[in-house]
């Protein structure tokens, strides 16, 4: 069946069966390949994107669910070569060693500051609590995401000053 | 890769379009809410739909609201919003508790209320919360609307009275003035199933005497999520730890746990009781309003 999907701000339109899944709609049909793909389960939270302004697991949603709707995926975070504040934190905070599971992590992240700009550990480490990590242990992901935190009220203030 | 088989896929626009396309596709197809259920029993074949009806887009499904003496929750409220619900924290923080041990925090953003009712998983946490506080299930068809209680509602492990051309479109808990709830969950990790877990709902007159009691069980096999004589053994006592901890002793006595991956029978049983008498514990306290 046909749908139409908008992606990152960019309608796209394709005839798809109603049994594919949304990541591999995005993946494959669209060759969107940020956004990861893992155990099919919705327990590993690597295909974490965004359904509207809400963060969902991909592996369990099918794509016709998304039609006239919109996604939001890892590729729409940075602005050119100026990366979002949260891969920014990633960056700095050494939040990922092999980065598979950091797509859904910086989607998730995103999320959680743009609802509670300045969150507590135990804030970060409940909102990440459906995505694994086998490389940091979280806690480098935990001083990632407090680094957006910070980028992003350093920023705030310095537009107000 | 896992990938469900072939079906069709029509989207409801109404509780009426619902009752209107499962009428017209028959007892093979299914609705599908937050599909997180669902959809993973399709890909490995044990749920096998002809046609999938989508009901993400009926917006009279969703909210949370008070309607006079009634907490109203519709059928598509996510669990997030039940987490998120301050009418919920005030009046029946047992949905909340259960709320916040359910899945994950991403799961919980496209999970139902009422699609976890309906997939009637014998270890899911809602059914014996609801059962608790003595919730009414609302069921429509070509017919109009039928009332359920919850503790009618289950008619076996997966199998519920909604029909195959009926929808779930309400949850409704009678809010009664000197109540308190809480649920009490042991999982193996994170976000897993219940091992056991037991919800509490008591109401106590001025002096402390329980007037009524309700008590929810998950995963141990009681009769439709419930504790009927520990209820009973509570009704018209002081709600004492003495009482709490009887009536902990009788629901793990009534209970029917089996043996699984996540524990043997004297285990699960051992956990019916103690997860009793601890939830009825916290609900006094809050009765009382000596804990949130």
């Amino acid at each position: 069946m046909e749908i139409t999907v908008t992606v990152n701000g960019t309608g796209y339109t394709r005839d798809v069966e109603p049994r594919l899944l949304l990541v591999h709609f995005l993946r494959d049909t669209l060759g969107l390949t940020g956004t990861h793909w893992g155990c099919d389960t919705s327990n590993c939270g690597v295909c974490v994107a965004w359904l509207d302004e809400t963060p969902v697991k991909t592996c369990t949603v099918l794509a016709v669910m998304a039609d006239g709707h919109r996604v939001r995926t890892v590729e729409d975070l940075a602005t050119g070569d100026t990366l979002d504040p949260v891969q920014q934190g990633f960056s700095d905070r050494h939040g990922l060693q092999c980065g598979f599971c950091t797509p859904g992590m910086l989607m998730t992240a995103r999320r959680l500051l743009d609802d509670d700009p300045d969150p507590s550990e135990a804030t970060i480490r409940e909102a990440i609590s459906g995505q694994i990590c086998r490389c940091t242990g979280y806690e480098n992901i935990v001083r990632s995401v407090r680094a957006a935190a910070e980028i992003e009220r350093t920023a705030d203030q310095e537009a107000r000053a | 890769m896992q990938v469900p088989a072939q079906f069709e896929y029509e989207r409801a626009t109404s509780v009426a379009h619902a009752v209107e396309l499962l009428t017209r596709y028959g007892p093979d197809s299914r609705l599908v809410a937050g599909g997180h259920s669902l959809i993973p029993m399709m890909k490995l074949r044990i749920a096998e739909p002809e046609t999938l009806i989508d009901i993400n887009d009926v917006a009279e499904l969703t909210g949370i609201r008070l309607d006079g003496t009634e907490l109203v929750l519709g059928a598509m409220a996510r669990h997030a919003d039940l987490l998120a619900s301050p009418l919920a924290v005030e009046h029946f923080p047992i949905l909340v508790d259960a709320e916040r041990v359910i899945a994950d925090p991403v799961v919980r953003n496209r999970g139902t209320v009422g699609g976890s009712l309906c997939q009637a998983d014998p270890s899911e946490d809602l059914s014996a919360a609801f059962a608790a506080v003595h919730a009414v299930a609302v069921i429509e068809g070509a017919d109009g609307r039928r009332q359920v209680p919850v503790r009618e509602f289950h008619v076996g492990p997966y199998q519920t009275v909604v029909g195959d051309a009926e929808i779930l479109v309400e949850i409704r808990v009678p809010v009664r003035p000197g109540g308190g709830s809480a649920y009490e969950k042991v999982e193996r990790r994170v976000g897993d199933w219940s091992v056991a877990a037991a919800g509490a709902a008591l109401w106590l007159d001025p002096t402390g005497v329980v007037t009524d009691a309700g008590i929810g069980l998950t995963a141990v096999g009681a009769a439709q999520f419930a504790a009927a004589r520990a209820e009973e053994f509570l009704r018209g006592v002081p709600g004492s730890d003495d009482a709490f901890t009887e009536a902990g002793r009788i629901a793990a006595e009534d209970c029917r746990p089996v043996a699984d991956q996540r524990g043997p029978v004297d285990y699960k049983r051992h956990l019916a009781g103690e997860l009793t008498t601890r939830a009825l514990r916290r609900a006094a306290a809050r009765a009382r309003g000596q804990e949130a």
